[in-house]
């Protein structure tokens, strides 16, 4: 597990559902495909509608032109990040897009679940509203070792709350791995 | 100590006396559900993870349905279908309902009620969020992603936090002008989308015990809008009688502890309740529909789990009886046995089918359909600049197709009564 995670921050609001993250009609392609996996980036946030893309400006989008990766990396959300359908092919979109962090107020139970037991995102919370204090484009610096968050474009600090419980599997990998370390499977 | 019904069957599945609310704990499961957007993938994690020695934990509890993108052409979703079909033969698994076949159902949620996999005080997982429908037949479900559903099918086991639970109480008789819909569409008013996160809701009172169990699982289907683990009814009579005219298997009866422990406890009088929606983009967008009557519609939708059960096309026949409606107007049966049953049920002595028909709806088969958008050719899908409304469950920007549209949740009543004008309409005004 990398300690440091850096980079460009991408903004949204509250109640982001998987709707918006991979819209229904791109739940056909394979996961296991290189090729295919490149559509579930090309797509992710998507449906997320242009007002709310990219805050505080908006107007933002996620991916440009024909891309299938983002040059933001980190997302940055509110409350109930995540809700809606049990799809895995959230989590799995952001990632193939490149993000490798998510830091939000509050998560929908199963988006959380699937970031870590399928080790796809590191999802961070926060105590209080980090999408007020952080702009699109911001460069981020999560530390994971101390449960902090910099912003470089600002040179503020944010203490984040501990992974808690979930740190095992988190360091593990994914829930297989976290099993097979634990004496769970062999 | 005192418990809930939610923590008494996951104490249960979990080997242990007793549980509390924020304990982590690994469960035994009862039944794994899958579909064919979630079957797939997580097929392949399986394969990845336990290699050429691959099992499943117990074929019998494994049960699949395919039924999200079913009737199209697309290449890819019929791909998906027949990833599934190759896998239920490699690996001899009795419990799939084949698309093409007389075996085929439709909608995993209300199939799952159908044939038999519902059972009291038992523990069921699946890869859909609105899995948490089962919880009407006083047991707990809850949905999961691929890679849970893959460990799940590996070894019949899976880790979970037990929930703190709130109690929705609703006393008092239901009016003829209200169903189900319009109850859980207050909860989420009250609670919003994230108020059941990482918790338990169980509903009960004298409103719910009078419910068939068609419209108990249109409270627990939405309990997951509110965010919340599972949704769950006790079983009673009700549930007893159902589930004995499908299947010859033993089963638990829970109930909550009079003094357990509840994070909070919601009272409703339904008879001083008013036919409701949820307004544009989000299910706790509450509203009365008084206050949004006239507002021009597009189209209007009667289908998914949550709003394509039988007792919901009753209740929109009774409207649409001897009527014509006034914009396009989708009719699609949650299952293929409820659209058998158009035919066989009657309103003032007309099959369900035939009132449909002469009222101008468009009757689909039964599929998950554009309850959740799906791909291009999806019968009903919203396009740019509709407002649509329908019995379904999500309303967020785009879920219905186009992201240019807007969708209000309505209870089957006011989607009828809506489809005859137009625009908006309380279901009073036709009852």
């Amino acid at each position: 597990m990398e300690k440091i995670v850096k980079g460009k921050a991408f903004v949204l609001g509250n109640n982001v559902d998987t709707d918006q993250i991979i819209p229904a009609e791109h739940l056909v392609y394979s996961l296991s495909d290189p090729e295919e996996k490149k559509k579930y980036g090309h797509f992710a946030l998507s449906s997320v509608p242009l007002t709310q893309s990219g805050l505080p400006m908006g107007g933002i989008p996620f991916i440009t032109g024909q891309n299938s990766t983002s040059e933001f990396n980190i997302i940055v959300g509110g409350t109930n990040f995540g809700c809606g359908s049990s799809r895995e092919h959230a989590p799995f979109a952001l990632q193939a897009a490149g993000v490798k962090a998510i830091i939000a107020e509050s998560y929908a139970r199963i988006f959380y679940r699937n970031c870590v037991d399928g080790g796809f995102l590191l999802p961070y919370e926060t105590t209080f509203n980090l999408n007020k204090k952080i702009k699109t484009g911001d460069e981020l610096e999560l530390n994971v070792e101390t449960n902090t968050l910099k912003n470089l474009s600002s040179g503020e600090i944010f203490s984040l709350r501990s992974l808690g419980d979930i740190l095992p599997i988190i360091e593990a990998g994914d829930i297989f791995k976290y099993a097979r370390h634990s004496g769970m499977l062999e | 100590m005192a418990m809930t019904i939610t923590e008494k069957i996951l104490a249960k599945a979990a080997g242990k006396r007793r549980v509390e609310p924020g304990e982590n704990v690994w469960l035994d499961v009862d039944v794994l559900m899958t579909h064919d957007v979630c079957g797939p993938p997580t097929i392949d994690i399986w394969k990845r993870e336990f290699g050429e020695q691959a099992k499943i934990w117990d074929k019998d509890k494994l049960v699949i349905f395919p039924d999200h993108y079913i009737f199209t052409k697309n290449p890819q979703a019929n791909r998906n279908v027949e990833k599934l079909r190759i896998f239920a033969k490699e690996f001899g698994v009795q419990n799939y309902y084949d698309v093409g076949t007389d075996r085929y159902k439709g909608v995993c949620h209300i199939a799952l009620a159908e044939e038999g996999y519902n059972l009291p005080g038992t523990v069921l997982f699946g890869t859909d969020s609105h899995t948490c429908t089962s919880g009407a037949f006083g047991m707990f479900s809850t949905g999961v992603g691929n890679t849970d559903a893959a460990f799940i099918l590996g070894t019949g086991k899976i880790w979970e936090k037990i929930p703190e639970s709130l109690k929705f109480t609703f006393d008092g008789e239901l009016p003829p002008y209200l169903t189900a819909k319009d109850l859980i569409l207050k909860v989420l008013g009250e609670i919003t989308t994230d108020g059941g996160t990482y918790r338990s809701l169980e509903f009960d009172g004298a409103a719910v015990y009078s419910l068939s169990m068609d419209e108990r699982m249109t409270l627990t289907n939405m309990a997951i809008e509110a965010g919340a683990m599972n949704g769950i009814i006790a079983a009673d009579e009700t549930t007893e009688s159902y589930v004995k005219q499908r299947i010859n298997k033993p089963y638990e009866i829970f109930n909550s502890d009079k003094d357990a422990n509840y994070k909070a406890k919601y009272q409703f009088d339904v008879s001083k309740m008013e036919p409701s929606v949820a307004k544009p983009h989000s299910p706790d967008n509450y509203d009365i529909v008084r206050n949004v009557k006239g507002t021009r519609l597009t189209k209007s939708y009667i289908g998914s789990c949550t709003g394509g059960k039988l007792s919901d096309f009753v209740a929109a026949a009774k409207i649409l009886f001897g009527n014509k409606v006034a914009i396009p107007t989708f009719i699609v049966p949650a299952s293929t046995l409820i659209a058998q049953q158009l035919d066989e049920e009657t309103v003032s002595g007309v099959s369900l089918k035939q009132i449909f028909e002469n009222a101008g709806c468009l009757i689909a088969q039964s599929s998950c359909a554009a309850c959740l958008g799906g791909p291009m050719d999806t019968v009903g899908r919203a396009v740019d600049g509709e407002t649509i409304i329908s019995t379904t469950n999500r309303n967020f920007p785009g879920r219905m197709g186009s992201k240019k549209s807007s969708v209000y949740l309505a209870s089957p009543l006011t989607v009828a009564a809506s489809a005859l004008t137009g625009v908006i309409t309380d279901p009073r005004d036709f009852i």
